[in-house]
């Protein structure tokens, strides 16, 4: 594996690290046969799990805090069985989603990690949003765009149970003084608005460039969306089956596979 | 002041939801009939800290503050609970000009301030009320035991019970005054250094015994009816009103937090207008933009990269 790992970094115009900051283990082409299309395996079984449990306690956090946000979607709260029950069960699914999402970060932030092809992209924004992918550099297994919701989600849910815990009322109010109940209020609205802002661009996206969302339901794509979308991930993964030829397609069994369970 | 009892034979009309000036998360029509404002005078040069008011709203509430240990003050229990919806807070300040000692008794509670800040930050429409005579009143079947009340009030009041998770705090006594009576506290203090009546009365009452207070050398004495707040609806004559501060740290000038304020004010249009943006501007990328389809010449390369032979 490392082997191979070597052999393709040689192939890669970039530099190592970024190379293998782009595949992740349990990420592998399965070749089109007659009548099917070729596609890749982008989330196993497990991360999936994982990706849903987050999605819904997101959601979920969502509707309940926004029921106590305005009193204009206060009614949410009947969702969740009255006044009460929102705001005792608010705070747990808050502490849900922490422990799913940090899970789901362990697995994915090393792809998540920022390169130079990033700032290309950023910069021409307009063909992002145009859908003019040839005029982007080639993506790794995550875009620019995928990179900021991931950092994004991850600092807005660690600001989010700081500032939940200090004004969860029932076991930590008694620990702070009221003015600094007052700004972890205030702060734990603002990055709320924010992560729903981050979340509607990421549903969004997903939707608007098709056959991603297949990506979290059956766990690949075909490889025509991954050529016209992360093209150099794709290429590295080609890579990786040629070095390893004789047991092509079997790069997922490896030990490196195996890690994490994917 | 004086207060005889009212008869209780024939059900007095007492106030209702058509008294409502303000609800919580809510608007109220403007009501059709406006009670007299009310107000509570705690004359603090008065008090002689018995706690007689303490025990008489333990029993007109019939609350059951637990049994607590010493803790080197006359103050008891430690602080206001959702059992004890007012508190005696000793002070022994020594007045820099005399060098004597002086007992700063302050009964503590709700001072149901005109613009209230726990009913600002409510989240719970009805949780929170204040009627036309001005008294705010926490309406427990609407609470959801947020504790958001406790980050409005400037005054650090409400306490959230642990029992039913729901906000308490001084009525006024809401109900003995729908039915003409005073508040159970005034009623019972020996010393009348708590009286009820009209706010005017009331202001009427503090200028006298401001007056009076002058002339026994207390030249600062005044009415703390802080205006930071609209006034409040229970009012304070200090000895040294230049300083509220000695008595147990009574806020110099109490308002809601500008924190609270842009939190429940024009945070909250913004933060729900952003959100209504961001869906906007989505759905009008994809009508004007539509799908990014994946090519057949983006299928043809995929295959052949990924193809057997490739």
């Amino acid at each position: 594996m490392s082997e191979a790992l070597r052999d393709t970094d040689r192939l890669d115009p970039n530099r190592n690290i970024e190379h293998r900051t782009m595949v992740q283990p349990g990420d592998a082409i399965t070749p089109g046969t007659k009548g099917t299309p070729a596609t890749v395996k982008r989330y196993g079984p497990l991360a999936r799990l994982n990706h849903w449990v987050v999605a819904f306690s997101l959601i979920a956090l969502a509707l309940s805090g926004l029921a106590l946000y305005s009193p204009y979607l206060y009614f949410l709260t009947g969702i969740f069985g009255g006044g009460q029950t929102t705001r005792w069960l608010h705070p747990w699914i808050g502490v849900l989603l922490f422990v799913s999402f940090y899970v789901f970060f362990a697995q994915l932030w090393r792809a998540n990690l920022f390169n130079r092809d990033d700032l290309t992209w950023a910069m021409r924004f307009k063909d992002v949003v145009a859908g003019n992918e040839e005029r982007l550099p080639e993506m790794g297994k995550y875009n620019a765009g995928q990179k900021f919701v991931f950092w994004g989600m991850s600092a807005l849910i660690l600001a989010l149970i700081g500032t939940g815990v200090l004004i969860w009322q029932e076991y930590f109010a008694v620990y702070t003084a009221i003015e600094t109940q007052r700004w972890a209020a205030l702060l734990h609205a603002a990055a709320a608005i924010a992560i729903i802002l981050i979340w509607i661009t990421h549903v969004y996206a997903s939707i608007w460039i098709q056959g991603t969302m297949r990506a979290m339901t059956r766990g690949n794509v075909t490889a025509g969306w991954a050529y016209r979308h992360h093209r150099k991930w794709l290429k590295q993964l080609a890579g990786l089956r040629r070095k390893t030829a004789p047991q092509a397609n079997a790069v997922e069994h490896t030990k490196a596979a195996k890690h994490l369970g994917l | 002041m004086f207060m005889p009892n009212v008869p209780v034979g024939q059900p007095v009309p007492g106030f209702s939801e058509k008294d409502l000036i303000k609800r919580s998360a809510s608007s109220v029509p403007e009501p059709a009939r406006r009670l007299t404002e009310v107000a509570k005078l705690i004359d603090i040069s008065k008090c002689i800290g018995c706690k007689a008011c303490q025990s008489a709203c333990i029993e007109w509430n019939d609350t059951h503050p637990e049994m607590e240990s010493f803790q080197g003050t006359y103050m008891n229990p430690h602080d206001l609970t959702p059992n004890m919806f007012t508190l005696m807070r000793f002070n022994e300040w020594t007045n820099p000009e005399t060098d004597k000692l002086e007992w700063l008794i302050r009964k503590d509670g709700c001072m149901h301030c005109s613009d209230p800040g726990c009913l600002k930050a409510c989240p719970a429409p009805g949780a929170i009320v204040q009627y036309s005579n001005g008294i705010v009143d926490f309406v427990h079947d609407n609470c959801i035991g947020c504790g958001y009340c406790v980050k409005g009030c400037p005054f650090n009041i409400p306490r959230i019970s642990q029992t039913d998770h729901k906000a308490y705090k001084c009525t006024l006594c809401s109900d003995r005054v729908a039915v003409g009576q005073g508040p159970a506290c005034a009623k019972a203090c020996p010393t009348h250094a708590i009286s009820f009546g009209t706010k005017d009365e009331m202001k009427a009452e503090a200028a006298d015994r401001v007056k009076d207070l002058n002339s026994r050398g207390y030249k600062n004495a005044g009415l703390y009816d802080p205006p930071g707040v609209g006034g409040t609806h229970v009012m304070y004559v200090l000895q040294h009103a230049d300083k509220p501060h000695i008595y147990n740290d009574l806020p110099d000038d109490p308002k809601i937090s500008s924190l609270v304020q842009a939190w429940k004010g024009a945070g909250k249009f913004a933060g729900l207008a952003l959100i209504g943006f961001a869906a906007v501007a989505s759905a009008a990328h994809a009508v004007f933009a539509g799908q990014n389809k994946v090519t057949k010449h983006d299928e043809e390369e995929g295959e052949a990269l990924t193809g057997k032979d490739a």
